[in-house]
């Protein structure tokens, strides 16, 4: 069986329909565990105090913001590339809910960095380029919504996703090579020693699978919506021929 | 049950309430756009079948 089995949309909708029940699932008991843990059962930081509790959106919520991008980049190349329909239309899917992903995170970042850097926002490389990321979300939308032709749609959206993977990449890494800004590094890394004590690190892990599943759920049901849409737009445009 | 946020109580439980009633708002959302498209193709499809094809 090929991967490129899954461009049928029927093929795509009935494996969906198989396996949201337990992504949608499995996604509900990680959200619930580790913000429930991450809220009610860990200490507060010796520094932050209690507002370390926020780590547990801000941090899979930025990393979602980015991933949803890159997600939609993948999928837009092979449109752009193989020509599939439902690889346009999972990107299409899938950018409101990054766009939430990144709200979630500058928004989370500002109720934060008000009691501990003094200001709900300042223009630092990391949260500038989040703006901007969630300013591609919107046009990126936008683009979609104002185009009625969905393939000259999907070509100048996947144009736009190309230019704005700049962006999204330049807000995971723009801490590492820009140091005049407020942001911290990394707070999760692979190296023990760099990483959050594990008394944080552990319900982090669960909320960030959590979030993954989530974004998996609400993609896979997104994408049926959109191949739908796009049938039913067929459909309508073939009754007023007739 | 409820622990002890000090006197970062407002702005831990403002983060947690904005980021919940966003995370709530694209899932129903995505829910309510999914049922309603399903029953507008169901009702396209039955009215295909229902008319009669030329010739």
């Amino acid at each position: 069986m090929s991967f490129w089995e899954y461009a049928n949309p029927r093929k795509f909708i009935a494996t969906a329909d198989a396996v949201l029940p337990y992504v949608t699932g499995l996604a509900a008991i990680c959200l619930v565990t580790g913000l429930v843990w991450g809220f009610f059962f860990t200490p507060d930081d010796f520094r932050q105090g209690s507002t370390v509790k926020i780590f547990y959106l801000h941090v899979p919520a930025a990393m979602m913001a980015i991933n949803a991008w890159v997600m939609m980049l993948v999928t837009s190349l092979i449109w752009l590339i193989r020509r599939h329909h439902v690889s346009a239309l999972a990107a299409k899917a899938a950018a409101p809910v990054g766009m939430v992903f990144t709200l979630i995170a500058l928004v989370t970042g500002a109720i934060w960095g008000q009691p501990m850097w003094g200001t709900w926002w300042e223009w630092d490389p990391r949260l500038t380029s989040f703006l901007i990321l969630l300013l591609f979300y919107f046009g990126y939308m936008a683009l979609w919504a104002a185009i009625d032709n969905p393939d000259t749609a999907a070509d100048l959206t996947a144009i736009l996703c190309l230019v704005g993977s700049v962006f999204a990449l330049l807000s995971r890494y723009a801490v590492n090579f820009w140091n005049q800004g407020l942001h911290q590094g990394a707070s999760l890394s692979l190296d023990k020693k760099e990483n959050v004590a594990d008394v944080f690190w552990y319900p982090a892990l669960v909320s960030i699978a959590g979030f993954v599943l989530l974004f998996l759920a609400l993609v896979l049901i997104r994408t049926k919506t959109e191949i739908r849409a796009r049938r039913l737009h067929a459909l309508e445009m073939r009754e007023r021929m007739e | 049950m409820m622990p002890d946020l000090g006197k970062y109580a407002s702005t831990v439980l403002s983060a947690y309430g904005i980021s919940l009633a966003l995370l709530v708002g694209i899932v129903l959302l995505s829910l309510w756009q999914s049922r309603r498209m399903k029953a507008r193709l169901d009702a396209a499809e039955a009215r295909r079948l229902e008319t009669p094809k030329n010739g």
